[in-house]
């Protein structure tokens, strides 16, 4: 623990900490441009020096300068103001004045600092370099005039994301940021340069000349794109959301989301439905809600409902459905629309135990059945961290393309009962190891199997729990919470031919086995589920409603409401609430609140943010898993919801990323 | 030097150089330069195998070399890494030519201290034998390139010439060296003063004269 002395103020630093990390501690600001707390130390844009003592007689990067002990170091110094008016001048020789048709403008990291550590003027008469630009793909902006060689992007690609698409060419004044040969940045989480990128070089071409960040109201809410539960911000202007960014959450989503999670925004306005819908003669009409909920009414159902929970929706909906369900006397609950049925007597079983923050100190991991690039690019960046600290991977299932070294098993899930000796040997050895069961195990029936694994194995031990289910909805935890599972699964419900079935957003169920069923849909898109519809109730999405989510690992997280939803489109818990009334029955709640009280009387996890405890995990059952994994559920990133597919960016990056359709287009 | 650029990933660059590979030749030195170096550690070898695969481009096309993008996606591969680090590297280094170059590529220098030689008369006799900066000749024997300082300033003014520098030119000096090599000779390289072995002072030694013949020891003399 090395003492230093920064502007006089004496502290004890951390072992392994740079001066820029001392200065910190000590309450000082660094200005800084090419250091990022997340990726590795490059030391070139010289923004952040200092005066340390003892040392050579000149200012120093510290970023890139370990603190030792006795240092004395000066941020305060003549030497240090005109050091940094120099670097400044020195960045902004090359920086073209574009300012005011920048989108980077009043969120730019150069312009803030040349306010601050600026001389307020230049004397700079020469040309400027200009710079052609570059085609990074349908979701990056550039102009690349504007970079200032940070290489945040480069290393961005080659660290976190794993991927080598970005890099440097050419030197000194020449040095271009660019793609190789200018292909569009495939990685699912590519987007994030533009939060990486200091100055105005990479931003979102979706939100090009959309808005300024002044004119934003910043709402604090969850992603639902995936099961993880990423932590955003919705930037809204007026009744629509702009944009969606990363909030800074170490424990879920570090700073990073998938660029589902941030360009699907668009799909928020497109194919909504903003009027109840009847379907009258085979096909649907416009209608009022008193007329819609008439229409429900006259189907008398009796205790014949049946509620199917969508992958989108919060728990506070499904816990108003299943109010509703449960009055009329039925409980016939499901979220798994596509027909799983595993065990969810024990939720410790099927939740992602190790934690995100945890799996990253994990030295042995068995994925069983998941594509995790596709299926939680949030999770497959901690892996890759674990696997740069010496993890080895196994992975079950048809092969995808990592970023890292794993061992493919094969696809045959018997291998799980008998390991090949090169992974038990691992796995035996380990001091954390963990497993990973995936979508596709899941619905192979891999948990019993996974399960018998983890005690063969002992996942489980002092301090460390390495069993992990990975599921890809958001609602997913939350419904298994609120019971929204049955022994057989969906089939139960088609089994009791309800004659009123409630699809709270449900668009993956395949409702052609509920053809004898009048299909209530209360959801905010236009998308499979109102095709199938009998009658739509249009309701709010997530950014329009407040709701608790639960991810994967069983974090209970509050998303709060950003704009309202349009038209006549209401809250899906007043629409629920209504149709209480409309089919005679008594929910117990009028409000929001009461709502949520009642609710969290009945899963009281659901009311404290922060992991759910959910005890330990079953015996493992005596069956053997058999039959191997052909596919893995997600066929297409970027078009897993309905949102994402209403957006249009979503279906340019589907059709170029993934189908490889040229958009490419000529330098502006 | 901001002119560099890649020559442009086109279908006929593609026909022309997706099939490249190392001869045996260069293969073996390929191979010998991977050994250079700990196992795993194999993309440390790229500057050396960029080197090997130009001259082999180069003795295919009987040019100095250059290279296109599919040879650097071959060494890429070669070396089980990222094209975009391979692309890095050879765009960094000016001895790598980016784009088809001439049978002689002339590399005139014009920092200062050649400049001040007279490096002006030398790019003068390039052209006036027609040849145009970062332009090839029409018989495909001259590139001329004006570069930054090769470090030869004591023998100023200089070019290089593919593998030799030839030093302390003048015009007529310059065009006996282009006429020899066009004439398929192989000029003497380095300086082209008479009687000047390398750099050492014209005129015989100025300083340590006592050194010429003896080894004398100065130090009882400071």
């Amino acid at each position: 623990m090395p003492k230093v002395t920064v502007d006089g103020i004496e502290l004890e630093v951390p072992q392994g900490a740079t001066v820029l990390q001392a200065c910190e501690l000590a309450g000082k600001e660094i200005p800084r441009f090419c250091y990022h707390e997340r990726l590795s130390i490059a030391g070139n844009c010289r923004m952040c020096l200092v005066e340390v003592k003892p040392g050579p007689p000149k200012p120093q990067a510290s970023c890139a300068l370990p603190a030792a002990e006795g240092q004395e170091i000066r941020t305060d110094s003549p030497m240090v103001k005109t050091a940094r008016e120099g670097v400044m001048e020195f960045l902004l020789i090359n920086h073209p004045l574009d300012c005011p048709i920048c989108d980077q403008g009043g969120e730019c990291d150069l312009q803030d600092q040349s306010m601050a550590y600026g001389r307020g003027g230049s004397r700079y008469h020469e040309h400027k370099r200009a710079v052609t630009e570059k085609y990074m793909g349908p979701l990056i902006k550039t102009a690349m005039t504007r970079c200032i060689h940070c290489t945040r992007c480069v290393r961005f690609s080659e660290e976190i994301a794993g991927v080598d698409e970005i890099g440097a060419l050419y030197r000194g004044e020449a040095m271009q940021i660019t793609t190789y040969l200018e292909k569009a940045a495939s990685h699912e989480m590519s987007a994030n340069v533009i939060d990486l990128c200091p100055v105005g070089a990479l931003t979102s071409r979706p939100y090009a000349f959309e808005a300024r960040p002044w004119e934003l109201k910043k709402t604090l809410s969850i992603d639902v794109s995936d099961a993880c539960g990423a932590n955003i911000r919705l930037d809204s202007r007026g009744r629509e959301v702009l944009r969606i960014l990363p909030r800074i959450n170490d424990d879920v989503n570090e700073e990073w989301i998938s660029d589902k999670a941030r360009f699907q925004v668009d799909g928020l306005t497109r194919r909504r439905l903003d009027k109840p819908w009847i379907r009258r003669d085979g096909k649907l009409t416009a209608a009022t809600w008193a007329e819609a909920f008439a229409a429900v009414a006259r189907v008398k159902p009796g205790k014949d409902v049946a509620v199917i929970a969508g992958d989108l929706v919060d728990c506070e909906t499904m816990f108003a459905a299943k109010k509703l369900a449960g009055a009329l006397g039925s409980s016939l609950l499901e979220g798994r629309q596509t027909g799983m049925d595993y065990d969810t007597s024990n939720l410790a079983a099927v939740s992602f135990n190790t934690t995100f923050s945890g799996i990253e100190t994990a030295d042995a991991i068995v994925i069983v059945g998941s594509n995790l690039r596709i299926e939680a690019p949030l999770v497959q960046v901690r892996i890759r961290k674990a696997v740069k600290a010496g993890a080895k991977v196994f992975i079950v299932g048809p092969e995808w393309e990592t970023t890292y070294p794993a061992i493919w098993l094969g696809t045959d899930l018997a291998v799980l009962g008998k390991l090949p000796q090169a992974a038990d040997d691992v796995l035996s050895a380990a001091a954390r190891p963990a497993l990973i069961l995936g979508g596709a195990g899941f619905a192979k029936g891999a948990l019993g199997a996974s399960l018998a694994l983890a005690e063969k194995y002992k996942l489980v031990r002092d301090g460390w729990n390495g069993f992990n289910g990975l599921h890809l909805a958001a609602a997913r935890m939350g419904g298994l919470m609120l019971g929204y599972a049955q022994q057989g699964g969906i089939a139960d419900l088609v089994a009791a031919k309800p004659k009123l079935v409630l699809s709270l957003g449900a668009d993956e169920a395949d409702y052609t086995r509920f053809a004898g069923s009048i299909v209530v849909y209360i959801g905010h898109h236009g998308d499979k589920g109102a095709h199938a519809a009998d009658i739509i109730l249009p309701a709010a999405a997530f950014t329009e409603k407040a709701g608790t989510y639960v991810n994967t690992e069983g974090r209970v997280q509050f998303a709060e409401k950003a704009v309202f939803a349009p038209g006549d489109a209401r809250e899906d818990w007043t629409i629920l609430r209504a149709l209480a009334d409309a089919l005679g029955v008594n929910v117990g709640f009028d409000s929001f609140e009461q709502l949520r009280a009642a609710m969290i009387a009945e899963v009281p996890a659901l009311g404290v943010e922060g992991l759910a405890d959910y005890g330990a995990l079953p015996k493992a059952p005596k069956a053997k898993a058999t039959g191997s994994i052909e596919t893995y559920p997600i066929k297409d990133f970027y078009l897993t919801n309905p949102i994402a597919r209403a957006s249009e960016t979503m279906q340019r990056c589907s059709a170029e990323l993934l189908h490889g359709e040229d958009f490419a287009e000529a330098a502006e | 030097m901001a002119d560099r650029h890649l020559e442009p990933d086109t279908p006929e660059l593609r026909a022309r150089w997706g099939g490249f590979a190392f001869n045996a030749a260069w293969e073996a030195k390929a191979r010998a330069a991977i050994a250079r170096y700990p196992a795993g550690r194999q993309r440390s070898a790229v500057m050396a195998l960029l080197d090997y695969a130009q001259r082999q481009v180069g003795e295919e096309t009987n040019t100095q070399g250059w290279l296109p993008i599919p040879v650097m996606e071959y060494v890429a591969t070669y070396l089980d890494m990222p094209v975009i680090r391979v692309v890095e590297v050879a765009t960094f280094y000016f001895m790598y030519n980016l784009v088809p170059v001439g049978r002689f590529h002339v590399q005139v220098c014009g920092t200062t201290p050649c400049m001040l030689r007279g490096s002006d008369d030398i790019m003068a006799a390039c052209k006036q034998r027609g040849m145009h900066k970062g332009h090839t000749t029409d018989d495909g024997m001259w590139t001329l390139t004006e570069v930054e300082c090769m470090g030869n300033c004591a023998s100023a003014p200089m070019v290089q010439i593919n593998d030799d520098n030839y030093e302390d030119l003048t015009a007529d000096r310059l065009d006996a060296v282009l006429d020899a090599l066009a004439a398929g000779k192989t000029p003497k390289a380095g300086t082209q003063e008479p009687g000047r072995h390398t750099v050492e002072p014209l005129g015989g030694p100025t300083t340590l004269t006592e050194m010429v013949t003896a080894n004398h020891d100065y130090r009882g003399e400071w």
